[in-house]
């Protein structure tokens, strides 16, 4: 992990300080090309601002909309994108990589 | 996350302090690692907490080797630290670019007229004589240092307690003239030859680069050589 992987982390803080909701989504495992490394992690809050990244932006949409459900109540999610599973293809992973992210609220 | 969880990670990374988020993805239940202790609502036994100080250890992020529930460990560390001797005006571009891959920056000059806060805006900025700061800013494994002044009275100061210290990386600039005429030096001074080859003289990768910039740019791909790859001095050329 790097200062940018501290930023998101002290983001999250910030924002739950200001009393918004926050999920992070952390990068738990990678097969093939992936351009992210395991561990890396995006934040955002109830109003959909982001920080960090766990793609090189081709999943960060769909990993966004599954937190706002997560802030909003939802248990903790694992989320599976790969070029074998439909939503890859919907959301691209262009690279042909495989990844999990782990997505969960700041409570 | 337990919003006090997140409280805790940032302040030991504020802290220089190593710390591992262990989470199980069954539950979503979880644990904090310290080198000297274990806190959260995650029961780990003897073989997961070993597994997690070993990863914590070696900063490396990822699912824990176990059987049983899936347990994912988030290595929280310090950032590494680049110290700059010379407020010179690579140093002045290789400071910004060094923050945005995320080193803090240190810069050391004890002339007082390079080492000014309208040259060096927004970073760590001391005029102790260099072996003096090198002394106090102890570094560490974590750390890089780069002599830029080409003055021996200066670079070698640094140097001296820069070869004593676990720093993952030595950079000195100046010509391949000025560079053996440092290691003479430093060689009379009672370094060996073993020692004296962690020095990248002279400092960077071949890139061609002219301008303060581009040098800057060259010092930096080789520090990230080093930290990512592994590189060693004489595996690239100088810039």
């Amino acid at each position: 992990m790097d200062a940018s992987e501290q930023d998101v982390l002290q983001q999250a803080l910030a924002w739950r300080g200001e009393g918004r909701k926050v999920a992070i989504a952390t990068v738990i495992a990678t097969w093939g090309s992936s351009p992210r490394p395991v561990g890396s992690q995006l934040a955002v809050n109830e109003d959909g601002a982001m920080v960090g990244s766990v793609s090189g932006g081709c999943i960060e949409g769909a990993v966004v909309r599954e937190a706002q459900e997560i802030m909003a109540g939802a248990r903790p999610r694992l989320l599976d994108f790969g070029v074998t599973n439909e939503q890859a293809w919907e959301v691209g992973l262009a690279c042909g990589g495989k990844l999990e992210v782990y997505v969960e609220a700041v409570e | 996350m337990k919003a006090a969880l997140l409280g805790q990670l940032v302040a030991d990374r504020a802290a220089r302090r190593p710390a591992a988020l262990v989470t199980d993805l069954e539950s979503g239940i979880q644990a904090l690692i310290h080198e000297d202790g274990v806190a959260g609502a995650l029961a780990l036994d003897d073989a997961a907490l070993a597994a997690g100080r070993a990863a914590l250890a070696a900063d490396r992020s990822g699912l824990l080797p176990l059987s049983g529930p899936r347990l994912f460990l988030q290595a929280v560390v310090p950032s590494p630290r680049l110290i700059l001797v010379g407020a010179v005006h690579i140093a002045q571009a290789l400071a910004p670019m060094a923050a945005l891959a995320g080193y803090g920056v240190t810069v050391v000059d004890p002339r007082r007229s390079f080492a000014t806060d309208a040259r060096f805006p927004a970073f760590e900025l001391t005029t102790e004589w260099p072996d003096e700061a090198l002394a106090r800013l102890a570094p560490d494994a974590r750390t890089a240092i780069v002599t830029l002044t080409h003055d021996p009275k200066l670079d070698d100061a640094a140097l001296g307690i820069a070869l004593n210290s676990p720093a993952f990386y030595i950079g000195s600039l100046g010509s391949r003239k000025t560079h053996a005429a440092r290691l003479k030096r430093l060689t009379e001074a009672g370094f060996s030859d073993a020692a004296l080859a962690r020095i990248h003289g002279p400092v960077g990768i071949a890139i061609g680069a002219l301008s303060p910039a581009e040098i800057a740019l060259s010092v930096l791909a080789q520090i990230t050589a080093v930290r990512r790859a592994g590189s060693k001095p004489g595996e690239e050329r100088a810039a």
